[in-house]
């Protein structure tokens, strides 16, 4: 398991690096920067101690030769300032196009994925690696290139230096500074341990919060808050203990390494005036050690948690990864032609379909439907209506058997073609923010504004419509949530409208519509269906009693097929759920 | 703000020892270039080793001393902070439990949850950096500033000069960065609608084939978004190199100054080592001060958030709890259920949602209550049991007003069944428990019969001992909405409401379940919101409600002649015969 964690670590740096090839000359430009930054940064504190050893005392300043020095001090700062700042700004660039070279092939995988994966993961999971772990990954980065190698290149530079002035004294602070990073590191593996029971303990009260708040209205309908309250109590007393423990320990770090860093200094302190004292170094020095014992230290705390935040990274980039690597559909068959104009003949030929190969769905499914013809969907909810549809749109690929649309296997059409000759209004009405126009015109982006009003008024959505604020320029929030559930799907229906495809698969609504809109909806679902073939998941009985075929579903199944008069002298199911709203 | 800071009343001592410590800690730190600069200017010059050997130890003396002051420090506010979110947290709990259901529809449960979780973690690690880091950061810049004016005042006005030059650029960038960051932020959100949008509308998009469209569409404000992070990035990208440029000019111009001084005999080369190590001190300190600005203005934000929700107080007064309560002296001989003239109107809504409801219901009947979304039912039937208070008019049980009641005491005669099913992680048990908290395993048995839910249970093996995970996920829609019905029904309630609750259900099942409840309990006054005709129409009184108002009152027969929204529901759900 832990290999197979190596191997997908190894891959993905792979294939972050050949992203970030794209910008292999930006990536070598940053690196010289950082280069130049850093030996700056280190000469800096050398000509201070230069300059400090031209201040010896009353009378002994040697005032030109400081000028001089203060002079290069100056220009090492301009440069040191200037580029480090290019640096920064070129690891940005180099860091957002990156990840949104990432991000937008994602995005545009996830538009070839199959309904079936799609179907079969949360949305929310597949958002939050689009979004969530691209934006942490590029936060590593990020901090990956500013700061890896540029600390890397300090702690070298800093050695390098050091061993220039006095190799002794180097020898002192090399000794002494793992004891820093040993600490650091015995105190996080200590804090670990409190962490873990910190962050269960803290998911424990989450989802208590989530199950009780959440639900806070049955929580008050049976007077269940101070059990609640009890709950709540018990679990934050012991959150309390875990995380005073969590929050002190790590908190020892800081100080601990600080400390560490002082005896550094004090070392080198010491063992430096005894060096000067023999002669073997100026004051001037002393103090560039001093500067530098302050500072080398601080690249190794960075690094490891650099080194954190990568592996954190590296982590989010392969959950993207993942996404983009899965299979997207079936290509389209080679010799797939363009549906012109369906004649409306749809005939479905020995189909079998499951979403799960252990469990059969739909078995030996035959039907034959003449153009023009009306084919109600009934059935308990669940029962896997939705799947025909599926099946229809070519959203899934039948097991066996196949399903022609005007004499020809959907399967031998471009998907585009074959959708195109569908109009489908789904009960699950999606808007997408942007203006009422916008929506109208989704399947015809061209149409001319009479068409869209022209649509509207037929899906008698044209009143409310102007009733808006802004007419039909009125900007809808996401999954239109500025309107009612009714005016939802009479502007779905204006968009079917609009293009008027030979097919259409509709989808009743069960409930939570007002009368009177149900009304309207039904007059254009009417207008709508003249003349053309349609299938329709139905709820509403007088529907499925027009309808030309009833095919009756159950538990995934089809059970009974046929017109409402033969199935009632079947006696079968469809006679039972018929009757049984007669009962009481 | 203010009134979260009461959490910390508990810990006074805590807070105040914390930030004294490190404040302590911090002069310690302040005399090491001090020490440094006697270092330098006696033991070197006397080529005294002893001396030297003597300061070393004063060094390592000056940091264990701070380290132990440092860690007193982190262990008081650790134990201050999580105290405070102790606290904090468990009152906060307690809170939204007592807001009702107005509150809770205003503010929203997904917000209320996180203002639980996040926001007071958030705040806690505020707290906690506030005590530790807050006092110390400018101590070090004043301090490094005091005890450069001790060693020599003409060096020292360079601090003076350069202090307020850092600060000025530190906060400056911050300032112009920080609403900023706040633009990318809701560009980013503006991407992710975009995402979760071409997610659930999948089968729309692709049925109107517009892949393209979308992928350009999302190109176009992910580029926006890098746009705006690319200018963001450049700005902050300033901190580093300008306050670099600062701090190295005000040292060399403190070597300038010193090296005059040095030469007049006023300072020593030590002391100007000490001067040097001042300055960088200050830079070190002023970006520490400038990244705790930027966490403890997001706690601070996080603070916000939660204080509004305390603000927030609950609109249902119980008088149990504000005068002793009174004697729930129940009347006889009045109707069970009484709206007199009710109007009612949800918080900030500009027309009222129920107005003139006015209903008599005695002691057994069935209620059914009929009408398009928005209509009201659900209102109206949550009025019942006090969830909201009426605007006007009244709502009496038993022939009292429900506002007069204590609130459990009301509640307790009513068994609610919502319109979603919720049941709660735990055994099938401690599910039907919610109803009543004492009921035997029989009389849940009873209740499961009568919910016809007994059957599914009984196929699952594992009786009252089932296993129910968290929003009931392993269970199918119809048997949730059937457990939560013989959850209602275990407190053997004397009025039982159902919202709703029978949507999942197959029509037979449906008609079972209202036929077993109907002879099960002949003295319980029952409401059926619904959407569907059949399941009603046998009610005493159906109540069809239009927009809010009573459209009509009566039996299905009565109302089939003389109300044209219910013949207007009936006939769009059956046939003409059937409604007959």
């Amino acid at each position: 398991m832990v290999n197979a964690r190596m191997k997908k670590h190894r891959s993905a740096v792979k294939r972050i690096l050949d992203y970030i090839g794209a910008y292999k000359w930006l990536v070598l430009f940053s690196l010289a920067l950082a280069a130049v930054t850093v030996a700056a940064t280190l000469y800096a504190p050398i000509l201070i101690g230069r300059s400090v050893d031209l201040i010896l005392g009353p009378g002994q300043v040697d005032f030109t030769g400081l000028l001089s020095i203060l002079k290069q001090i100056v220009m090492v700062v301009a440069i040191t300032a200037l580029t480090q700042w290019l640096m920064n700004h070129i690891n940005n660039q180099i860091t957002y196009r990156v990840v949104q070279d990432i991000r937008v092939k994602a995005f545009n995988h996830m538009q070839t994925l199959p309904l079936s994966y799609l179907d079969s993961h949360q949305s929310g999971d597949i958002i939050s690696r689009v979004i969530a772990d691209i934006d942490q990954f590029s936060e590593g980065l990020l901090m990956g290139f500013t700061q890896l190698f540029t600390g890397v290149l300090t702690i070298l530079g800093t050695l390098g230096f050091m061993l220039s002035v006095n190799p002794l004294i180097t020898l002192v602070v090399v000794v002494v500074t793992p004891l820093s990073l040993w600490v650091a590191s015995y105190i996080a593996k200590k804090t670990f341990t409190m962490f873990k029971l910190q962050s269960e303990t803290r998911g424990e009260l989450t989802s208590l919060v989530d199950e009780m708040v959440g639900n806070e209205k049955v929580v008050q309908a049976f007077g269940y808050e101070d059990d609640a309250q009890a709950r709540f109590e018990e679990i934050n007393q012991r959150l309390r203990g875990y995380s005073l423990r969590a929050i002190f320990f790590s908190s020892i770090t800081n100080p601990a390494t600080r400390f560490v860093n002082s005896m550094v200094y004090a070392s080198v302190g010491v063992a430096g005036a005894f060096a000067a004292i023999h002669g073997f170094l100026t004051v001037g020095q002393l103090s560039i050690f001093l500067s530098y014992a302050n500072q080398y230290t601080k690249p190794f705390n960075e690094i490891s948690g650099v080194v954190t935040e990568l592996q954190n990274a590296l982590a989010c980039a392969a959950r993207v990864f993942e996404l983009i690597d899965e299979p997207s559909f079936i290509p389209e068959n080679s010799d797939a032609v363009d549906l012109k104009e369906a004649d409306g003949s749809v005939s479905l030929d020995h189909v079998a379909f499951s979403y799960v190969p252990e469990i059969p769905l739909i078995e030996n499914l035959n039907l034959d439907v003449k153009p023009g013809q009306r084919i109600a969907i009934v059935g308990p909810t669940g029962c896997g209506k939705t799947t025909i549809i599926n099946l229809l749109m070519r959203f899934y690929d039948v097991k066996s058997g196949s399903i022609q649309v005007s004499g020809t296997d959907i399967r031998h059409l471009t998907r585009k073609s074959l959708r195109t000759n569908y109009g489908m209004v789904l009960q699950e009405t999606w808007l997408k923010s942007g203006t009422i126009r916008e929506n109208i015109a989704y399947g015809k982006p061209d149409a001319a504004d009479e068409e869209i009003i022209k649509a509207a008024k037929e899906a008698h959505a044209d009143s409310f419509i102007r009733r808006m604020p802004q007419g039909y320029d009125t900007v809808i929030s996401e999954d239109g949530g500025n309107l009612s559930q009714g005016q939802k799907q009479l502007l779905c229906i204006a968009r079917v409208m609009l293009c008027l495809p030979p097919m259409l698969i509709l989808d009743e609504a069960t409930s939570s519509i007002d009368t009177r809109t149900e009304i309207r909806i039904q007059k254009a679902f009417a207008k709508m269906m003249e003349g053309r073939t349609s299938f329709i998941v139905a709820h509403r009985l007088s529907t499925i009693k027009e309808a030309d075929v009833i095919l009756v579903m159950k538990d995934g199944h089809i059970i009974e097929q046929g017109t409402h008069e033969v199935l009632l002298e079947k006696q079968g199911f469809y006679a039972n759920l018929y009757n049984s709203q007669f009962a009481v | 703000m203010k009134r979260l800071l009461r959490y910390l009343k508990d810990y006074k001592l805590e807070s105040v020892l914390g930030p004294l410590f490190k404040m302590l800690e911090a002069s310690f730190e302040l005399f090491v270039p001090l020490v440094m600069a006697q270092i330098i200017d006696i033991g070197i010059r006397n080529r005294d080793m002893s001396y030297i050997m003597k300061m070393g130890g004063v060094l390592l003396l000056l940091a264990a001393v701070g380290l132990t002051c440092s860690l007193t420090a982190q262990y008081f506010a650790a134990k201050a902070a999580v105290g405070f979110s102790t606290a904090l947290r468990n009152d906060l709990f307690r809170h939204i439990n007592s807001l009702s259901y107005s509150e809770q529809d205003a503010i929203g449960t997904a917000t209320l949850i996180t203002r639980m979780t996040s926001d007071v973690n958030q705040v806690q690690s505020g707290v906690n950096l506030t005590l530790r880091l807050l006092l110390r950061s400018p101590f070090i810049v004043f301090g490094a500033m005091i005890m450069a004016f001790t060693v020599n005042a003409r060096a020292a006005m360079v601090f003076a000069v350069a202090i307020p030059a850092l600060s000025l650029v530190v906060f400056g960038i911050m300032t112009v960065s920080m609403p900023l960051y706040k633009k990318v932020q809701r560009q980013l959100d503006t991407v992710t609608r975009a995402t979760r949008e071409n997610l659930t509308g999948v089968r729309v998009v692709r049925a109107f084939n517009r892949q393209e469209s979308e992928m350009a569409r999302f190109e176009e404000s992910n580029g926006q978004l890098v746009r705006f992070q690319v200018f963001v990035g450049k700005i902050s990208a300033l901190m580093n190199p300008v306050t670099y440029v600062i701090i190295n000019l005000a040292i060399a111009a403190v070597i300038w100054i010193s090296g005059k001084q040095v030469d007049a005999g006023i300072i020593t080369q030590g002391e100007t080592v000490a001067l040097v190590n001042y300055m960088s001190q200050i830079l070190v300190e002023l970006i520490k001060l400038a990244n705790l600005i930027v966490s403890i203005s997001k706690a601070l934000a996080c603070a916000n958030r939660i204080s509004l929700v305390f603000e927030q107080e609950t609109s249902i007064k119980d008088p149990s709890k504000e005068d002793g309560g009174q004697a729930a002296a129940s009347l006889k001989d009045v109707p069970k259920v009484q709206f007199n003239h009710v109007n009612f109107a949800y918080k900030n809504a500009k027309a009222d949602s129920l107005s003139g409801i006015d209903l008599k219901v005695e002691k057994g009947q069935t209620i059914g209550i009929i009408g398009g979304t928005g209509s009201g039912k659900s209102t109206l039937v949550n009025l019942i049991p006090r969830f909201y208070d009426v605007r006007e008019g009244a709502v009496l049980v038993d022939g009292k007003d429900v506002r007069q009641y204590g609130l459990s005491e009301l509640r307790d005669k009513i068994g609610v069944v919502p319109q979603k099913a919720v049941l709660f992680k735990g055994t099938l048990r401690d599910n039907m428990k919610w109803g009543r908290p004492d009921a035997s395993d029989e009389e849940i048995y009873h209740a499961l019969d009568m919910a016809q839910a007994r059957e599914f249970v009984d196929e699952k093996g594992k009786g009252l001992e089932l296993s129910i995970e968290q929003n009931g996920r392993n269970l199918s829609g119809g048997q949730r909405q059937r457990l939560t019905i013989a959850r209602a029904l275990v407190r053997n309630p004397e009025i039982l409401i159902m919202d709703d609750s029978a949507s999942a259900l197959d029509f037979a099942t449906d008609a079972a379940l209202r036929k077993a409840i109907q002879e099960g309990t002949k003295d319980m006054t029952v409401f059926i919101v619904s959407q569907r005709a059949t399941t009603i129409r046998n009610a005493d009184q159906i109540l069809v409600l239009d927009d809010g108002a009573l459209a009509g009152l009566g039996t299905h027969r009565e109302l089939l002649e003389n109300c044209q929204v219910y013949r207007e529901i009936c006939l769009s759900q059956l046939s003409r015969e059937e409604v007959q």
